[in-house]
């Protein structure tokens, strides 16, 4: 049984992660945890803007905020965020890594050390190479990795660089994201 | 697969009991204390700088660090968070300006604190602030970091000038009643500061973690420092802060943190939510 899942998404993420949260049904209890790039000048729009859509709990992350059942989390802009193995939540200001903050690979290597084989690792549309050292993490660990059909990417780069690992266990179009995630995460 | 997984909580469990094991060795032999922050930060930096050398576990680091002291340099930078910028969040020196400042003026003489100043640029930003509001001359500044490397840094006040355009917009978004260009001369690839800035500052060596009360404060900045520790460490440094000041004292914290879930709560009004600024009850 899954405890949790990350999801990492750069250029045309707000779109892609609307699209999969708002398709996960109501007794969807797996926690989720979004670091989307943003302008470290932005408020917490996107945490407000997803929360009106769905009926899971979905807010910025505070620091030392266990995580609980039926919430999703997002990083706040210019902070990386980190999962203790105690299931809380982090926050650090530290250097950007592969040019961002919040960085994905940060998120992910973190969850990979805290959930190890119980943990989803998602990566969506992007522009960059952010995530796929972190999936790579997550495998390691024995986590479940899943990338984005890149053909179904508004920006292929970030999917294609997580393939290239060979450490993706799924490829799912978007469309079908939500779908999946129910049928491995939620008992029938 | 089943044995392969096992083999991986293995090696979790092994690198937590050297991560462990190298914060103990680091504190005796050092003195500097990284046992109470954060656990998935300190072990992160620590695997990334095992992978970074080369080496093969965090055990052959220990080794390294124990021998070694310049080695220890590096694993001391990598655990001290050293990324700031000159006016970093604007919105809250605006706040200083307007909430803080009009009542720091009624006092003949003040003391600040930078707890965790780094390399010392929202120092500097302060005292121009201050410059500014004319209470510079009667303001004695504290700025204080563990790390003694990146105080170096902090005291000479020259930072690259490929900053100085984001430092320039932040200024005129924190209220900044001049031109930025007047706290500043370029020389190469360097701004060098006003030295009136650095007049009124003294720049000290403290460890929030092990040091304590230095001095009766008026203010005490400490920004993205607490998200570090453990709750067990934060409520030790507020405490501390506690202590350092004054009845009616204020203290600013980073953006996301905050005093409602630590043990002086009670002895603080907020003065505004959203920057974190508090003012310590005067009963």
């Amino acid at each position: 049984m899954y405890q949790a899942i990350v999801i990492g998404s750069s250029a045309g993420g707000l779109h892609a992660v609307k699209t999969v949260i708002t398709g996960l049904p109501q007794t969807f209890q797996t926690p989720i945890l979004i670091v989307q790039h943003l302008s470290p000048h932005s408020d917490n729009f996107m945490a407000r803007y997803l929360n009106q859509l769905t009926h899971l709990q979905v807010k910025e992350a505070d620091e030392k905020e266990p995580v609980r059942p039926g919430h999703v989390y997002i990083a706040p802009p210019n902070f990386h965020l980190l999962v203790e193995e105690d299931y809380s939540l982090s926050l650090s200001v530290e250097e950007k890594v592969n040019y961002a903050r919040p960085s994905i690979d940060v998120l992910f290597e973190t969850a990979a050390m805290a959930y190890g084989p119980r943990l989803i690792g998602l990566l969506l549309t992007g522009a960059n190479n952010d995530g796929a050292r972190g999936i790579e993490s997550i495998k390691a660990a024995g986590g479940t990795t899943i990338a984005q059909d890149p053909k179904t990417a508004e920006s292929p780069i970030m999917p294609l660089a997580a393939i290239a690992t060979g450490k993706v266990d799924h490829t799912v179009p978007l469309e079908e994201l939500a779908d999946f995630l129910t049928k491995i995460c939620v008992k029938p | 697969m089943y044995n392969n997984i096992n083999e991986d909580n293995n090696l979790n469990l092994v690198q937590n009991i050297e991560t462990e094991a190298l914060l103990n060795a680091i504190y005796q032999r050092y003195g500097y204390d990284f046992r109470d922050y954060n656990k998935a930060h300190v072990k992160r930096r620590i695997l990334h700088r095992v992978a970074h050398t080369g080496l093969k576990s965090i055990s052959q680091l220990m080794h390294k660090v124990l021998h070694e002291d310049q080695f220890f340099d590096l694993i001391l930078r990598d655990l001290s968070i050293n990324v700031t910028e000159m006016y970093r969040d604007p919105s809250f020196y605006a706040v200083m300006r307007k909430e803080v400042i009009p009542i720091l003026k009624t006092y003949p003489y003040l003391k600040v604190w930078h707890a965790g100043c780094a390399t010392g640029e929202e120092v500097y930003s302060f005292a121009i602030l201050l410059q500014e509001e004319g209470l510079y001359e009667r303001t004695q500044l504290y700025a204080t970091d563990f790390n003694p490397l990146v105080l170096d840094t902090a005291k000479k006040g020259i930072y690259p000038i490929n900053r100085i355009k984001d430092y320039t917009t932040n200024y005129q978004m924190s209220g900044g009643i001049n031109s930025f260009s007047d706290y500043y001369v370029a020389r190469y690839d360097s701004v060098i500061l006003d030295q009136s800035l650095k007049k009124n500052i003294v720049f000290a060596e403290h460890n929030l973690v092990t040091d304590s009360v230095f001095a009766e404060t008026n203010l005490i900045i400490c920004r993205n420092v607490l998200i570090y520790f453990n709750k067990e460490l934060q409520n030790r440094v507020v405490k501390l802060f506690t202590d350092s000041l004054v009845k009616g004292g204020y203290l600013g914290l980073g953006s996301k943190e905050n005093l409602m879930f630590t043990e002086v709560f009670d002895q603080y009004q907020v003065v505004d939510g959203k920057e974190k600024v508090y003012k310590k009850k005067v009963v």
